[in-house]
């Protein structure tokens, strides 16, 4: 047999091309299309008083300029609220192009389309907005108060209000022998792509056709948001993501305002359009994430063992709601992670602020909750004075419960029910690991030294490859090319290895062989879009089953050809011979020809299929009754629920006993998200979230100043860690198989992102001796609260 | 040329602090002055005392170039300390300390070694003293017609250590604090103890040390003496990054670990 692809550390075959330069992402697409640049809002809750364009009429090359006025029809509706929820009682979208209101610096109030984005940035900044001031909700303190609303229809600044509650909560904290309450902070972050967000649009004028791409994360969202707006049929529009430098969940919102507005300016100009982000614009006018405030009261007994948690939240959605309350819905139940939380009630409140709209970014409220459940964790373990991964333990969902139902409603709108998972032998790799036991012996050596060191521990579930589906299409070229589409996008995760590993496998061909294409609606017009840790789950076994049903269409094939039974074939580097007589054999290359009859023979090779060619049998149909022309096939892959995947974190942390300076010394990372399709993707995977979670953690935060204004829009201020700042990533791996896919497989993309603050704060706190309730937290910040807890033991 | 345009122009070397400003159309300048092309700007010279650095050296080559380390090490202990490889290949020294940017590195080297600043225009050439040449933030005395074609960094006195050091949240950033120290010692015991800043004060200059530990024995000081002194001399600023109080405590302890550095037997100057 072949070596199996599945479950082989193969280097990824698109890095040559990615690594070398050769990428085509969509900036180096549409040579010679104009340029739109748009002048942003400058303020971050006014009314548009007046627009002045003139100006900027004057600079050669300008082709148009648009403002709201210019938008008719679907065009001049609000952008969707793309996930509904009856929570959502005040939803709000912006527009295309503002109308009238502003509630965030950054929204787009003009577009000016010029011969090259110099011009027209050089004419958008000609163009005079006038403002009338409005008072303005920063923070989520600010927005819960509510003296000042966002939006006047909105009243006390809340999009939604979610209650959600498993047993009699009140019942259980007043019997608990034990009850603590934790107040607690994470700040703002984004995904920060490398490629930001962008969309070229190429108007047919004679087949009034539109084709688009866009650096998404939704190629078939994008196209049928358009189609809607520009009141396009479906079939009169493609939208194509080429190669996209990373999405981290903000390219899944659509239709980004520039998404509609690019190809509705390229149908009325008649020309190429094209729009690429700059870093400031995305700090601006693109997504955040993670601000919450959280109240935490947790009912235990002498053991540690949580019998009630009271779980409030308030989290702020920036300005709008176009893609609802996921994340935190996400939150409030992902927060329960690998425990049995006796009776849970979750409530949160949606605030709305006039900052920059909230949408998932890897981990997609998961960090939050993880960081709220970790910190209760850790409480626990400091007020009964017991280890704090034994405390952990004891509230374990063990592996001979599962399936295990908590009760409550997930991001699918489906049960929260995990399907596999043995949390014990995680803890127990990850203690071993990261040498749990050893640790005091270890501290009091660095102790001896004048050093502070501290252990922290993080645990977290994640519910992965949520619905509701993906499709698959596997065919064989008479060349013996294999060709695979699948219509989720790809932003750098490796599905053109991955995806490919898994045809290989399940039909018998060389990986050279096959063809990934992704998130092109040519090629595929039905698909969901690449987020929440779903691509491998979903796309994965749909292109399994698609390969499967190319695999016996051609074993039937060649079964006649060679006439001999299906069942005694095999096919292993793209030849099928039976089993036991490699002699007797046929290329899948020949059953590709011999699939398709012909009239007519253009090479050699498809002479076999021709009429006088003698290859069919002259009493039956040419293509055989419920057959269809050509060697290929399609699955489609739809489960009834989220599959969890699982981890556990720890670090060891040093902070500078004067400088209070924090350097990660180890950082230890347990793995299981089933059965792994590439263990060095897998890999790489978790380094990059960890990656992402130590700037959540340590670097990244939005300031805003108390007018709205973002003070750190550019990487110089915005900490994005270097590679100087990411702690080497030791990993080990469990694979508990999931029962729900054929694959056996979960999602990995987000995982390593989600417990880091959770594992730092916990380790800055075992180093430092008091709470740390707050993240991120930096040097500057350990300092004063270092100076604080030392004026506090004086008095 | 810059008698011409100095006014509305810029001098381009490397790049690596103007590009980003025009980048974000923070400055539109009617006109880039590439030196470039210019030849004989590109060489460091090193006498006993002084290392001549053209206006064209990158940051990188002068890190190198083993014989200025040797004679001013102090110069390649800060190098390290400019942002990132990448932006050292481009950027030049004499480049950033016309930048003037109290959180650069160089400026703050430049006023520790004395350091004396070549300008040249159509009138002819002047020569400015580092301590009479930042003026403020981002600002200096040159004239607008006047380009700096190399700054002379003074070596120090026989028996002097010196030592880098800073604090930035990430490897390569702006520094929330930094310090440069120079220790001479003479026939055992402390000649003279001098610093500068990063980051923490309006403009660089000395602070002169020597009072406090003058005559001790290097090895024996406790250099938690100078504390005041430095505390007391820097300004800092409270930002997104830090706040004031923390970045006066950071700089108080970086010129103890530096003097401490500069004081251990195993340094070598």
């Amino acid at each position: 047999m072949t070596t199996r692809q599945l479950g082989a550390p193969i280097r990824r075959r698109e890095d040559p091309r990615l690594l070398t330069g050769n990428g085509r992402y969509l900036d180096d697409l549409g040579a010679g299309a104009l340029h739109a640049a748009f002048v942003r809002s400058t303020s971050a809750h006014a009314r548009i008083v007046d627009i002045d364009i003139t100006d900027a009429w004057e600079v050669e090359g300008v082709e148009a300029i648009y403002t709201y006025e210019d938008l008719e029809g679907p065009m001049a509706q609000p952008l969707p609220v793309l996930i509904p929820h009856p929570a959502l009682t005040h939803a709000r979208t912006g527009y295309a192009l503002v109308n009238g209101e502003v509630n965030h610096v950054g929204e787009p109030v003009v577009m000016v389309v010029a011969r090259d984005r110099y011009l027209a940035e050089d004419a958008a900044a000609r163009i005079r907005v006038d403002y009338e001031a409005l008072p303005v909700v920063v923070g989520v303190e600010a927005a819960r108060s509510a003296s000042v609303l966002v939006h006047d229809d909105a009243p006390g600044n809340v999009a939604a209000h979610l209650v959600q509650e498993v047993g009699d909560v009140e019942a259980a904290l007043a019997a608990a022998p034990h009850t603590l309450t934790i107040p607690l902070t994470i700040e703002r972050s984004a995904c920060m792509p490398m490629e930001g967000k962008g969309v070229l649009a190429r108007w047919d004028r004679d087949e009034q056709s539109m084709r688009m791409w866009s650096s998404t994360q939704t190629s078939t969202g994008v196209r049928a948001a358009v189609a809607a707006r520009l009141e396009l049929p479906l079939a009169r529009i493609h939208c194509i993501a080429p190669d996209v430098g990373g999405g981290f969940g903000v390219k899944i919102v659509h239709p980004w305002a520039e998404e509609l507005l690019v190809p509705w300016a390229a149908r009325a100009l008649g020309r190429d359009v094209k729009w690429t982000e700059d870093r400031r614009e995305h700090f601006i006018s693109s997504a955040h994430e993670r601000a919450q405030l959280q109240e935490v009261t947790v009912g235990f007994d002498d053991d540690g063992v949580v019998l009630g948690l009271d779980v409030k939240v308030w989290h702020d959605n920036g300005a709008y709601t176009p893609y609802g309350i996921i994340v935190p819905i996400i939150t409030s139940t992902q927060l329960l992670g690998p425990y049995k939380p006796g009776a849970y009630r979750c409530e949160f409140w949606s605030l709305y602020t006039n900052t920059v709209i909230v949408t998932p970014y890897r981990g997609a409220g998961r960090p939050q909750g993880v960081f709220a459940m970790e910190r209760t964790m850790d409480a626990i373990a400091a007020h009964l004075g017991k280890d704090r991964a034994d405390v952990r333990e004891a509230n374990f969902i063990l592996p001979e419960e599962m399936p295990y139902d908590h009760g409550l409603m997930f991001q699918d709108g489906r049960p929260l029910k995990y399907d596999s998972g043995d949390f014990p032998a995680s803890l127990a790799k990850l203690k071993a690991l990261v040498g749990w036991d050893d640790f005091t012996a270890y501290r009091k050596q660095a102790e001896a030294a004048g050093r502070k060191v501290g252990l922290g521990i993080g645990c977290y579930v994640e519910g992965t490859g949520v619905g509701p589906y993906e499709a698959g299409h596997v065919q064989v070229e008479t060349s013996g090319r294999v060709n695979v589409a699948t219509g989720l996008t790809t932003q750098g995760q490796g599905h053109e290895t991955a995806f490919a590993q898994i045809v290989a496998d399940e039909l018998g061909v060389r990986i050279e062989d096959v063809h990934v294409t992704t998130g092109d609606t040519r090629r595929m017009g039905y698909a969901v879009g690449t987020f929440a840790s779903r691509a491998a789950v979903m796309s994965g076994n749909a292109i399994a089953f698609a390969a499967k049903a190319v695999r016996e269409k051609a074993l039937r094939i060649a079964a006649d050809a060679l006439e001999a039974n299906p069942d005694d074939l095999e096919i292993e580097d793209g030849v099928i011979s039976v089993k036991g007589a490699p002699g007797t054999s046929i290329s899948l290359s020949s059953v590709a020809v011999l699939s398709n009859p012909l009239r007519y023979a253009f090479d050699e090779a498809a002479k076999a299929a021709t009429q006088f060619a003698g290859t069919f049998d002259p009493d039956k149909p040419p293509v055989a009754d419920g057959e269809e022309p050509g060697l290929e096939g399609k699955g489609v892959y739809s489960p009834t629920q989220a599959t969890f995947a699982n981890g556990m974190h720890a670090a060891i942390v040093e902070t500078d006993p004067v400088t209070a300076e924090i350097t990660i010394l180890r950082y230890c990372v347990i793995h299981d998200c089933g059965v792994m399709i590439n263990p060095l993707i897998v890999e790489g995977q978790v380094h990059g979230g960890v990656a992402q979670g130590v700037g959540g953690a340590l670097y990244e935060r939005m300031a805003y100043d108390e007018s709205g204004q973002l003070l750190n829009a550019s990487f110089m201020d915005f900490l994005m860690p270097y590679a100087s700042e990411v702690p080497h990533v030791e990993t080990d791996h469990l694979e508990t198989p999931s029962p729900l896919n054929p694959l056996g497989i979960k999602g990995a993309g987000e995982a390593g992102c989600i417990p880091v603050s959770a594992v730092i704060a916990s380790a800055i706190e075992d180093a430092e001796g008091f709470p740390i309730l707050s993240m991120p937290i930096s040097p500057s910040e350990l300092w004063e609260l270092r100076r604080q807890h030392a004026t506090k033991g004086q008095s | 040329m810059l008698r011409e345009v100095g006014h509305d122009g810029k001098v381009l070397a490397g790049g690596q602090s103007l590009i980003p400003v025009l980048n974000m159309r923070l400055a539109q300048p009617a006109h880039l002055v590439d030196i470039n092309g210019i030849s004989g700007l590109a060489s460091v010279e090193v006498s006993d005392t002084a290392v001549r650095v053209g206006a064209l050296v990158r940051h990188a080559a002068l890190e190198r170039e083993a014989s200025a380390r040797h004679t001013l090490p102090l110069l390649s202990q800060a190098l390290g300390n400019v942002a990132h490889p990448a932006i050292r290949n481009r950027g030049t020294t004499v480049g950033s300390i016309a930048h003037a940017d109290a959180a650069g590195e160089m400026p703050a080297v430049a006023v520790l070694t004395a350091a004396v600043i070549e300008a040249v225009s159509a009138s002819g050439t002047r020569e400015i003293a580092a301590a009479d040449f930042f003026q403020g933030p981002l600002e200096t005395t040159l004239a607008e017609d006047e380009l700096i074609v190399a700054i002379r960094f003074g070596t120090f006195p026989a028996g002097t250590r010196t030592a880098f050091l800073e604090s930035a949240r990430r490897q390569g950033d702006y520094a929330l604090a930094g310090v440069a120290a120079a220790l001479t010692v003479a026939d055992g015991v402390v000649g003279r103890a001098l610093a500068s800043f990063v980051s923490v004060t309006d403009v660089p200059d000395i602070l002169d040390l020597t009072e406090a530990v003058r005559g001790q024995e290097p090895g024996g000081i406790d250099w938690s003496v100078v504390d005041d002194l430095v505390q007391g001399h820097v300004s800092p600023e409270a930002d997104i990054h830090a706040t004031a109080d923390y970045r006066r405590a950071l700089v108080g302890e970086l010129t103890r670990r530096a003097f401490a550095r500069t004081a251990a037997p195993e340094v070598s100057a």
